[in-house]
């Protein structure tokens, strides 16, 4: 039977570090290859040792791929390709390959020259690595090798996030990595075809949520900016680089076109900038607005949004300020937020969630006293807001994904235990599929009972399929012919093309069938010398009864008077 | 005497009318038949090879093909098919069979027959379904012959069974467009003929191919358009065929959805796997609902489309489209929506600013969760919030209509609405204002709704706030709270945007109206009275100022207690307000003062029948007095044209009809005036420089004669002939002016020639109204007839002057409705002393907004002209696009107009005005020119050799004051 095998590296049960191993029909391939932001040990990469004890990798992965660069999906990259030693192809779309080296870099140099940390992966080795990658558009069907194949779809979620179907032969598994079913300002909405995987590997990090219209949430983080603005206040939302930062700035961008706003808006210079430079050239990538107006103006060239310059926070009058790190932690948000705090016109708006322990966390849940370093106390009187800007599907998103794709079978990966076991419950009661949720290391196996696929000759099938009454029914159909299994491909034929092909005769099998006829007028009949009777004409009808298919009721008649024999007999199948 | 003159004309004018008939069919007929067919044949024989052919009939093609030949062309063709064993070759004989059978005038049963027999033979598969299309053009040809039919149908029949999907598609097309639909009348034709044409479509729901199955939807749709009565039974395998895996299937299986459950919407479908039962329409609504989150948007786009109009669903699936159950790690929690709702009614201030304000509350049921509903759950949400604005605009469309009927879901849809005026697509802002007004009737804003609605009026897009206008301009507001917002947000808009202004006015005069009540609490805030000291006076110019006044005079109105509040200098300011914008300010009553009398708006419905009246009577007068002298009929025509356009300036709704006839008795006049002229009587050689009244009169005639044709909006075909004929005497005019004017006598042929000409097209053009038209100028000229064309034209011209001296004054019958088009430019406004400065060479753009009104197809003739100092015009044809229709009769034009010109020394004035393009092969007098339907090729014609084409100016002409500066020079 064949099977197809799910071992989750990371990002089993747990959110980050996601990196699934799936063998298919004797190929093995690694989805994505994250880091853990959770761990600063040998637990923050996924533990290759898994996958092979001495062998190379290279012998026993076909190929990696990767869904978007986040760092949770692909932190490990150059460790795993140059440290562990992976020769292979590496498939990513474009935009993650243009986007991917720069927050690498970016990562190596926190934990290397911040924290000073070594036996890290260096810069040579992230150039190395990215050497490898091979780049695919969306809907392109790439073959790895002679039968494995894998096509992108769009994901929404990040610039360049993609689905990826995985196919060997008839067997087939999606992986969707991170994924977003509703539009957002500046990215398109999850979309995939009815291609009916064998399983589907989903993301469920919101698997127990169901998120309101985004139109609200907008509105209420313009109409709270618009109204400090208005009052002369200065604004602060500290954001990360990528993936938010973009929405934000175009959400105000349109709005401050819109109402014609004059008030300076800046964006902290560095990593955002650079990444900007790619959101105006992925312009495919992004949603229907964007493309369609690129061409009178490029959404990303930005009119009202200017480079941050450290002196331009003592500047009097409104601004707004787009700064990182995104839990006011360190770095530039945290001095800009130190400098306004003391001005009650004045706001912070969180847009993400924080992590306990940081500035950012500590004003969220109220705390209006902050102890800096130094013993300073900072007494907060700024406002603060929160807004969730989130890009993943929500529960009925979810839902929305399986629908659309009609898998046989479900497997959720990238989010918390207790959650993904509610919306489990939920697919399996509401589409009748298995769904399997594997913690790290553990294995789910599931059978496939793939098509083996038959070639025939058209002449037989337009003879056979003339034959019966209906030719256009989806119906399963007899056909009759012969099967030749031949140096691993299959053929149906006609029996005398079969027998022509093997260069064997027609032998002719005979049933004889001895009827005993008490009758006493015997004056037409005549009886040969072998024993059998000799009658004008006769006629035999046979038909089929219904409650057995083997057995078939003979009615055989002759114009002799007399009542008609019943014969019933076992029919042989027979193989002409 | 009389009588036998009478019926000598009367020989004389039949004899005629049979000539010409004759000649006009014996050109035709010398010109194509014989060509035709006899050309097709030869070229065809001629063809050495299948693509030699090929060229042939698509050059063929090209040409369309009289009537009367059709049929020898078709035996040709035939002839050919049979003969040729290239499928290429026959495929295109096939499609020529068709475009030939819609021939008009030609009947195709002739040729049904071999169509038929043809079928028979044919091997390839394309080659069949071209023939069968070709059957299908032959059969919408005989829809009414049940024979006809009935045979088509059995072929149909026949070829369902084909191995290609064409061959199946055509026939499902052909038993679409032919199956019978009334179900008795076939009962005599045999059990064959009782056909269950439904049955036979429905089986191939389930067909291998998607286009097939499309196919077959398509035909089911089309027989019920054809009125046949579909069955219920079909509902559940239209169900079924809402996930099958090709869009186009799905989509036109929603639509199938759509007609059964507006065909059956009361009885009653069984849920699947329970026991309950539901009605069809609420079961379909769930499902068309469904695909609002399909995979492909053009499913989506039709499914949004189609709930609009499915308002016998019942009021609690309804409410279910805005139902979206919030959880967060689940536990319930409340949408935005519920939380502002709540703190609004708690009279709380909203805050939103602690985190986890919307933190979840409740624990839910995990049993109770349904991810995915079946119902109509959540159906709108998903549209409004979809990727592609063409789905969002269609859910809010769908929504508009759907309030439209349900008050109840109108006021539980306004938040959804109001969320849509912040999206991206500037359209979908613009359609959720528009929904939200029609709506408007039932819904009242709530505070918090009305802020959001209100910060949308500091958009930069005009259409959106002039919208945004619109929709305050009906809306109710609860509290006076709201009123001092939406004052406050107006006034600030009219700070930022100060062309606004009138559109704000006009929306705080109604705001006024409404809310007088609301307002009179806010009056000495708003005037900044004191109830001890005098304030100043504010400026009475200030654009702000007047648009507080105008709210509170209209609220004053219904309000009497209201102007106790003013102080002296409002009472000022209310008397010369009324006087400069009477339009946005009403009478008042005010004490110690009297109602200032407004015959307009005090005794308008009274008024209105003896205006009526006048307008009759003074036209009644003018056409009764054909026997007067000349001088006391000028008298009187001048007296009635001047009665008539005082009529129309004092009411605005006669004004159509009277400037109408005033024009109609203008040009009469000139023409009385011109034939009065004493230059008839001088000899030729003295009055070469005398001419010119008659000659401008005639001019001038012609210009008024296409004014009447085409600035007015629904005249009829009775006007058009009186018009034509006052253009007609204008022309003859014209022709006796020259004749007496010119030497020499060959000019004159040409002229005679092309007046009879024009004569002769009259005549056809009108044949049916000829019959009102006794005694006038066409009449008598018609029974002059065989003398004019025999005469010289010198003798022709003086039949012509007598005439023309003879006839009769047309009586000119009113239309219903009639109104003139016009034309108001808004910008530029012409007042600006500060030229455009640009550099010469160069181009600049300057912006044109217009109203106009009453305007037909406003896209193919309205025109912008601008004139330069130097006599140099220049016409601009507007986009199609920068048309927008604000209501029914009412356009706007907002464009830009590109100028240049070459260096000036000094500033200078050019004029920019509207012109109305006419083109008279598009007046109804040529309607008669079928068009044929031959093929494409078919455009490459030209207009019409008689279409005279010209422009009548409509507005007023705006200066603009422009300085092209000459180019700087490089330096040097």
């Amino acid at each position: 039977m064949p099977e197809i095998k799910v071992t989750p590296l990371g990002a089993g049960q747990d959110v980050g570090r996601s990196c699934i191993l799936v063998s298919i029909a004797g190929k093995n391939v690694m989805l994505d290859c994250g880091m853990h932001m959770g761990y600063n040990d040998d637990r923050r990469f996924p533990d290759f040792s898994y996958i092979t004890q001495n062998g190379r990798l290279t012998d026993f992965l076909d190929c990696v791929i990767i869904s978007h660069f986040h760092l949770d999906h692909c932190g490990a990259l150059p460790y795993f390709s140059e440290m562990v030693g992976y020769d292979g192809p590496i498939y990513m779309t474009h935009p993650t390959k243009a986007i991917c080296p720069i927050l690498l870099e970016d990562y190596r140099k926190i934990t290397v020259d911040k924290k000073g940390e070594t036996n890290f992966f260096t810069s040579q080795m992230i150039k190395d690595c990215m050497k490898k990658v091979v780049a695919v558009h969306l809907h392109q069907t790439v073959q790895v090798d002679d039968e494995l194949e894998i096509k992108a779809y769009y994901a929404g979620h990040v610039l360049g996030a993609a689905m990826f179907q995985i196919k060997v032969g008839s067997e087939s598994v999606v992986y969707t990595g991170d994924y977003n079913m509703t539009p957002d300002r500046h990215l398109g909405a999850a979309w995939i075809d009815k291609c009916r995987p064998d399983l589907l590997i989903s993301e469920s990090t919101y698997a127990t949520t169901i998120r309101d219209s985004k139109r609200c949430r907008e509105r209420d983080f313009l109409k709270k900016v618009h109204e400090s603005v208005e009052r002369g206040g200065k604004v602060l939302i500290p954001v990360f680089a990528l993936g938010r930062a973009q929405e934000l700035c175009i959400l105000l961008e349109t709005f401050w076109e819109r109402m014609n706003l004059k008030a300076p808006i800046y964006f902290s210079m560095g990593l955002t900038e650079k990444a900007n430079h790619y959101y105006k050239l992925f312009i495919t990538w992004t949603n229907q607005k964007i493309r369609k107006t690129f061409v009178q103006r490029n959404m990303f060239e930005f009119k009202h949004i200017k480079a941050f310059d450290r002196a331009f926070a003592d500047n009097p009058g409104p601004m707004v300020v787009f700064a990182t790190p995104g839990m006011l932690h360190a770095g530039q948000s945290l001095q800009i937020f130190r400098k306004w705090a003391g001005n009650e016109k004045n706001m912070v708006i969180m847009p993400g969630y924080c992590v306990q322990g940081t500035v950012g966390h500590k004003i969220l849940s109220g705390q209006r006293k902050l102890e800096m370093e130094g013993r300073q106390i900072l007494e907060v009187k700024m406002q603060v807001e929160y807004m969730s800007f989130s890009a993943h599907a929500d529960a009925k998103g979810i839902m929305q994904l399986i629908r659309q794709a009609e898998p046989r079978s479900v497997l959720l990966v990238h989010g918390e235990a207790k959650k993904m076991e509610f919306l489990k419950q939920k697919i399996e009661q509401e589409f009748h599929v298995n769904c399997y949720m594997p913690a790290n290391g553990e294995t789910t196996t599931l059978f496939t009972s793939p098509n083996i696929p038959v070639d025939i000759s058209l002449g037989l099938l337009k003879r056979e399929s003339a034959i019966g009454l209906v030719p256009d029914s989806k119906k399963p159909k007899l056909m009759h012919g012969t099967l030749i299994m031949k140096d691993n491909s299959f053929r149906l034929v006609s029996p005398e093309q079969a027998l022509k092909e093997l260069g064997l005769g027609e032998h002719q099998l005979r049933f004889t069938c001895r009827v005993h006829i008490q009758d006493p007028r015997k004056e037409h009949e005549m009886h040969l010398p072998d024993g059998s009777i000799m009658v004008e004409s006769i006629l035999i009808q046979a038909t089929a009864q219904s409650e057995d298919q083997g057995t078939k009721v003979l009615l055989v008649s002759w114009t002799y008077q007399g009542p008609p024999h019943f014969v019933t007999a076992k029919s042989a199948i027979l193989e002409e | 005497m009389a009588a036998h003159l009478k019926k000598r004309v009367y020989e004389e004018f039949t004899k005629v009318v049979q000539q010409q008939h004759e000649e006009i069919s014996a050109k035709k007929l010398r010109l194509t038949k014989p060509s035709k067919s006899a050309a097709l044949h030869v070229d065809l024989c001629k063809a050495t090879s299948p693509a030699d052919a090929l060229q042939y009939l698509l050059q063929f093609a090209r040409k369309p093909v009289e009537a009367e030949s059709v049929e020898g062309v078709v035996r040709i063709l035939l002839e050919h098919y049979y003969k040729e064993n290239d499928a290429s070759v026959r495929l295109k004989i096939a499609s020529l069979l068709g475009l030939l059978s819609k021939t008009a005038g030609f009947s195709p049963d002739c040729i049904m027959d071999d169509a038929i027999n043809t079928l028979q033979n044919e091997k390839s598969h394309q080659v069949l379904a071209q023939l069968l299309d070709t059957l299908l053009v032959i059969g919408m040809k005989h829809t009414e012959n049940p024979a006809v039919r009935m045979r088509l149908l059995d072929v149909a029949c026949k070829y369902l069974t084909d191995s290609s999907h064409g061959v199946r598609n055509k026939c499902l097309q052909l038993i679409g467009y032919l199956g019978s639909v009334e179900k008795g009348a076939t009962k005599e034709a045999e059990s064959l003929a009782t056909k269950d044409v439904q049955k036979i479509i429905g089986d191939h729901f389930n067909d291998q191919d998607p286009r097939v199955r499309t196919a077959a939807i398509k035909a089911m749709l089309q027989l019920h358009e054809r009125g046949l009565k579909l069955q219920q039974t079909i509902y559940s395998q239209a169900c079924k065929l809402l996930s099958d895996d090709y869009e186009q299937v799905r989509s036109a299986a929603v639509q199938l959805i759509w007609v059964l459950s507006q065909l059956y919407p009361e009885s009653i479908v069984p849920i699947p796997s329970s026991n309950e039962e539901i009605r069809l329409v609420d079961d379909a609504f769930g499902k068309i609902c469904h695909m609002v989150s399909d995979g492909s948007w053009v499913v989506r786009v039709q499914a949004a489309k189609l709930l609009g109009s499915m308002q016998q669903v019942s009021s609690h699936f309804l409410e279910q489209t805005l139902d979206k159950k919030l959880m967060s790690d689940l536990r319930r929690k409340r949408t935005a929506h519920e939380r502002a709702k709540e703190l609004y009614s708690s009279g709380e201030f909203s805050s939103g600013r602690k985190w986890g304000d919307d933190a979840p509350k409740e624990e839910i049921d995990t049993g109770a969760v349904n991810l995915i509903e079946s119902g109509a759950c959540g159906a709108f949400v998903h549209g409004l919030e979809d990727e592609m604005y063409e789905v969002r605009i269609a859910a809010v469309e769908a929504l508009c209509m759907l309030a439209q009927s349900s008050p109840s879901f109108a006021e539980k849809c306004l938040d959804f609405l109001v969320d849509m005026f912040n999206d991206e697509i500037e359209e979908v802002r613009l359609q959720s204002i528009h929904t939200m007004r029609k709506i408007s009737n039932n819904i009242t804003l709530r505070e918090d709704q009305l802020d959001t609605v209100l910060a949308v009026l500091e958009d930069s897009s005009r259409d959106i706030r002039e919208a945004l206008h619109e929709l305050l301009c009906c809306t109710n507001v609860s509290t006076k709270e709201g009123i001092h917002l939406a004052l406050v947000e107006l006034l600030k808009n009219l700070t930022k945007y100060p062309t606004d202004r009138e559109s704000i006015w006009k929306c705080l005069k109604f705001l006024g109206c409404r809310h007088p009540t609301l307002v009179l609490p806010l009056v000495p805030e708003l005037l900044s009275t004191h109830p001890f000291f005098d304030t100043p006076e504010p400026d009475m110019d200030d654009p702000a100022y007047i648009a507080v006044l105008v709210l509170i005079f209209n609220a004053a109105k219904t309000c009497p207690t209201m102007p106790a509040l003013f102080s002296d200098h409002t009472f000022r300011h209310y008397a010369y307000l009324r006087d400069s914008l009477s339009h946005l300010v009403p009478p008042l009553r005010l004490p110690g003062r009297k109602l200032v009398s407004s015959p307009v708006s005090s005794s308008v419905t009274p008024h209105e029948d003896p205006s009526q009246q006048f307008l009759q009577q003074s036209l009644e007068r003018v056409y009764n007095l054909q026997h007067l002298d000349p001088e006391s009929t000028q008298e009187l025509l001048e007296f009635t044209i001047r009665d008539l356009q005082r009529l129309g300036e004092l009411q605005s709704e006669l004004a159509g009809v009277a400037d109408f006839s005033a024009t109609y008795l203008r040009c009469q006049l000139l023409l009385i005036k011109a034939l009065q002229e004493k230059l008839w009587n001088v000899a030729a050689p003295l009055y070469l420089k005398q001419n010119a009244l008659a000659s401008a009169a005639a001019k001038q005639i012609m210009e008024e004669t296409y004014k009447m044709e085409f600035m007015y909006s629904g005249v009829e075909n009775r006007q058009v002939v009186i018009i034509h004929h006052m253009r007609l005497q204008a022309k003859a005019l014209q022709l006796i002016v020259t004749a007496r004017t010119t030497r020499g006598v060959e000019p004159l042929f040409g002229m005679c020639e092309n007046f009879l000409q024009e004569v002769d097209s009259f005549q056809r053009g009108f044949i049916s109204e000829l019959p009102h038209m006794q005694d006038s100028f066409v009449d008598k000229l018609l029974d002059l007839m065989p003398r004019l064309v025999t005469s010289k034209p010198s003798e022709a011209v003086k039949i012509l002057q007598t005439t023309l001296r003879q006839s009769t004054f047309l009586h000119l019958p009113l239309p219903e409705q009639i109104h003139r088009a016009t034309s108001t430019i808004i910008e530029p406004a012409g007042e600006s002393d500060n030229p455009l400065r640009f550099t010469s060479g160069l181009v600049v753009a300057l912006d044109v907004d217009a109203t106009l009104e009453h305007v037909q197809d406003p896209q193919s003739t309205v025109k912008v002209q601008v004139l330069y100092p130097d006599g140099q015009a220049q016409l601009i044809h507007p986009k199609p696009a920068d048309f927008r229709n604000p209501g029914p009769g009412r356009h706007r034009l907002i464009t830009q107009v590109y100028l240049s010109h070459t260096a000036w020394t000094e500033p200078c004035q050019i004029e920019v005005r509207l012109l109305l393009a006419y083109n008279s092969s598009r007046s109804k007098a040529s309607t008669s020119l079928s068009k044929s339907t031959w093929i494409d090729s078919m455009e490459a014609l030209p207009p019409s050799e008689y279409g005279i084409e010209g422009t009548i100016p409509f507005s007023k002409p705006v200066k603009v004051y422009i300085m092209p500066k000459p180019a700087r020079r490089a330096l040097v």
